[in-house]
């Protein structure tokens, strides 16, 4: 192949739908996970725009006994909507979101990599994405999945909707995830370039790596759990139901020891592209490298202690959330660490507010409350009063969305330029940013209010006196949805009009920004040689 | 809206001191105070973090591309401090938290026991006298514990005021305890997602006097023995249905009289339909009372309405004693 051709790069080397699909490139699968992604990332918000839709109309009985309003047609298809607006950000977007991504691209530049171990297998967990996305998709067109998305038994044995197929497009999403892991496992240990050691590997591939870790020990559990699931509601197999001698409890503990690792699954990666954030428009080294790195690695380890945490109330016994309680209070540590090390890097730094930078300084702003919300919810009877209530919704979404998702867009703004070789509109993408990070937290903050006054999750109706904070965590919503249109604005606009991108448009230190820009197909014209640490700012 | 915002954050910030719920119980009381001290820890924190944050982005906010910056890789004893701190904290903070849970979950002996079943989506409450009720009466001033099952699928029974919330799960039995230390009636929500109705799955736990609770489980329980007519002629005296509707003349009280109304096939409405009292029609007036409006009362009736208030097996009382008054 002609890869020295003046001007060719993966993005140009091939043409044709056909060559997208069947493409073995790492830069071009990550393209394929951007546009699937950002496809459910569009359903799941309109999803999440229409549950606070039903709860700014208020659908209250007044004094005279007279309904007042009501948006969605019935309260089940608010769990319907419910449900599907869970599933689909956890398991389509939140957990493939970075590392199928991002890591795809970036993971094999950042260790001056060609591609990644196994490019066919890379491919294929693409196709079972899609495939477990597509089943999913086919049972909102059936009879629509009511059982939100912890499939919580007995409940998801006895509900009469198409719980066993969405069951088996979790099952099939989840081997996507197990196959990408193992990828980066086997990419991260063979195929570090000459000099490119452990202890020299940029940040976000230390997360990327404890994140695969974590992918291939725990998601096989959950496999496991759904196809028993699956299997009780076809062939009646009593494993779960109590009355054929099963435990529903049991189901909880199967589910949480997939799904607690699973949190981090979702905020390591994020982790791992703040780091890279701030180090860059600081314009300085990360302040305790090995701190960094060890503590991705013992949050991994772990996260799979932990799991009880989720079932205070459940029924399991006092002493098993005694100690749960106290494991977690342990995991809180390394993310304490991380957080202290982010902002000790900033200072005697030079400190650009450039848009990836606000997303990151965001997701600081963002990550402390959600952080220490959640120690609160590890003391067990502060959490008896707040389990399952909207405190519980506030503090997730401040970490999954408020960590995660602002990772997620501060990470692509960094590094649009090397992806597409074009610069973006950097008022747009920092309009974006203000709308997104408000009306994040018009929408959630209120939400801890209205849990501390005992709101349950969930619900289709309120008591009067939760109307006012609903009404304005609605209307918080909406700012965020302008927001992301305005980051989609930014993005095409990018694409069509950007400006040319130069190799290295924000002057980092680590390895990927030494490919052009997009890159070549090999990444790199010759291979790279590492002498130093990923970030040498001196 | 900007201004509509102010105007209800202003609203919110006065009842501040309501974000959490009533205190109903003691342990109420010591949660409140670890939350308390949890809050105010985490201000601190937050302010450390995001103020040094915002701090560091002004002060050393880039002035030129050519800034040199300082090049610091670590340092042992800082990183040392702010590990051990937050875990003492961490530990602290537990364990406070274990004090109370320990407290929380110990069964207090010689407790008033009473069995609570979730289905979907009513709680129903049994006593040992027989009684059952949807709304959970209990004495003040009494270790009561609640002892739970669920028939169908997962529950959750969770008071606010008592931050108190337990699972009711099938095939099991859980329980909770408390000891009420202030009269009224609680919210008692469904906290575990049950389907369709899980948040119309709502109740009340009344707090009431020693005296009160033991008139109210006698009466509760003779009422429960009577002949199904007998029983809605109870209801409709406690349930104040009397003081509006007149039983033994077509007079007019505050509403229609039922006198002889079972069987009437021409009873007037507002918008001039006639239709036939029959069991639908008398049930349905009394569980959503603006359905259908007598001709010369309205335009909205003053019934309260009492769908959710009265269980099926009360309704049917209640007509088949209206039936009997000829």
């Amino acid at each position: 192949m002609a890869h020295a051709a003046h001007g060719s790069n993966y993005l140009n080397a091939e043409k044709g739908l056909w060559s997208w699909l069947t493409s073995l490139d790492h830069k071009r699968i990550g393209i394929l996970y951007f546009i699937s992604v950002m496809s459910f990332f569009l359903l799941g918000g309109i999803a999440a725009l229409l549950l606070r839709g039903e709860l700014f109309a208020y659908n209250a009985v007044d004094a005279l006994g007279k309904t007042t309003g009501q948006l969605l047609p019935s309260a089940d298809a608010y769990n319907q909507i419910l449900t599907y607006h869970g599933a689909i950000m956890v398991f389509m977007v939140i957990i493939p979101g970075i590392p199928a991504i991002l890591g795809n691209i970036f993971l094999p530049l950042q260790i001056g990599a060609k591609d990644v171990a196994f490019p066919k297998l890379n491919l294929a967990s693409w196709y079972c994405l899609m495939a477990g996305a597509s089943l999913a998709m086919f049972t909102m067109f059936s009879t629509k999945v009511d059982t939100g998305w912890t499939f919580y038994t007995p409940y998801s044995i006895k509900s009469g909707t198409a719980v066993t197929t969405m069951v088996l497009a979790a099952f099939i999403t989840g081997m996507s995830s197990i196959l990408t892991g193992l990828n980066f496992i086997v990419t991260v240990h063979k195929l570090r370039c000459p000099g490119m050691t452990m202890w020299r590997m940029p940040l976000f591939v230390w997360a990327l790596y404890s994140t695969a870790i974590i992918q291939v020990l725990a998601t096989p559990i959950l496999a496991i759990t759904l196809l028993l699931l699956a299997m009780e509601r076809t062939f009646g197999v009593g494993i779960f139901d109590p009355k054929l001698g099963g435990d529903p409890v049991l189901f909880q503990h199967f589910f949480w020891f997939y799904s607690h690792p699973a949190v981090y699954i979702m905020i390591l990666p994020a982790m791992g592209v703040i780091s890279e954030l701030i180090t860059t428009f600081s314009k300085k080294t990360i302040f305790g490298y090995t701190a960094i790195a060890y503590s991705s690695l013992g949050i991994a380890a772990v996260s799979f202690f932990v799991w009880g945490h989720h079932m205070f109330v459940s029924g399991q016994s006092e002493f098993a959330g005694i100690v749960f309680s106290f494991l977690t209070m342990l995991v809180g540590v390394p993310t304490a660490i991380k957080m202290f090390n982010w902002v000790a890097t900033m200072y005697k730094g030079s400190i650009e507010f450039a848009s990836p930078m606000l997303f990151a300084l965001g997701f600081l702003f963002l990550f402390a409350i959600g952080g220490v919300t959640g120690i609160m919810l590890a003391v067990i009877p502060v959490d008896v009063h707040f389990h399952d209530t909207y405190f519980v919704v506030a503090h997730f979404h401040y970490v999954m969305v408020g960590g995660t998702l602002m990772a997620i867009m501060g990470g692509f703004y960094y590094w649009f330029p090397k992806m597409f070789g074009k610069m973006y509109s950097e008022f747009w993408a920092r309009m974006s940013w203000v709308f997104i990070f408000v009306g994040f937290n018009v929408t959630f903050f209120p939400q801890f209010i209205l849990g501390a006054m005992g709101m349950p999750r969930r619900y289709f109706n309120y008591i009067p006196a939760y109307e006012p904070l609903n009404r304005i965590s609605t209307m918080g919503s909406w700012l965020i949805a302008i927001g992301f249109l305005m980051a989609l604005y930014t993005i095409i606009n990018g694409l069509i009009s950007g400006a040319k991108a130069p190799k290295n448009p924000w002057g980092s230190k680590t390895l990927e920004w030494e490919a052009d820009s997009p890159p070549s197909v090999h990444n790199f014209d010759h291979e790279p040689v590492v002498t130093a640490g990923p970030y040498e700012y001196k | 809206m900007l201004l509509w915002i102010l105007q209800k954050l202003t609203v919110v910030m006065a009842q501040a001191d309501s974000f959490m719920p009533t205190q109903g119980t003691e342990i109420a009381k010591s949660v409140d105070n670890l939350y308390a001290f949890l809050l105010v820890i985490s201000l601190v924190s937050c302010v450390i973090v995001i103020g040094g944050m915002i701090y560091f982005a002004i002060k050393y906010k880039r002035k030129s591309a050519n800034d040199v910056t300082a090049y610091i890789t670590h340092d042992t004893r800082l990183e040392i401090l702010w590990s051990v701190i937050p875990l003492i904290l961490f530990l602290f903070v537990f364990a406070w938290g274990w004090v109370i849970y320990h407290d929380m979950r110990t069964m207090p002996k010689d407790a008033l026991e009473i069995h609570v079943t979730g289905k979907q989506w009513a709680w129903t409450a049994e006593y040992k006298n027989g009684v059952k009720s949807t709304e959970v009466v209990v004495p003040v001033g009494r270790d009561v514990r609640l002892i739970l099952a669920a028939e169908d699928v997962l529950h959750s029974f969770y008071v606010p005021s008592f931050r108190l919330k337990q699972d009711a799960v099938p095939g099991r039995y859980t329980n909770l305890w408390f000891h009420a230390d202030k009269l009224g009636d609680f919210h008692v929500f469904c906290a575990e997602y049950c389907g369709t109705q899980h948040s119309g799955m709502i109740t009340k736990l009344r707090v009431v006097t020693q005296e009160e609770f033991d008139q109210w489980l006698t009466t509760e329980s003779e009422v429960s023995t009577l002949p199904m007519a007998q029983r809605g002629a109870k209801i409709f005296q406690t349930r104040a249905c009397a003081s509006c509707h007149s039983v033994d003349s077509p007079a007019v009280k505050v509403g229609p009289s039922v006198y002889k109304l079972f069987g009437d096939t021409n009873v007037e409405l507002l918008d001039g339909t006639k239709v036939t009292a029959d069991e639908n029609y008398i049930r349905e007036s009394i569980l959503n009372s603006q359905a259908k409006i007598v001709k010369g009362f309205g335009p909205r009736s003053a019934m309260p309405a009492f769908q959710g208030q009265l269980s099926e097996v009360e309704v049917t009382a209640l007509i088949e004693y209206i039936k009997g008054l000829k």
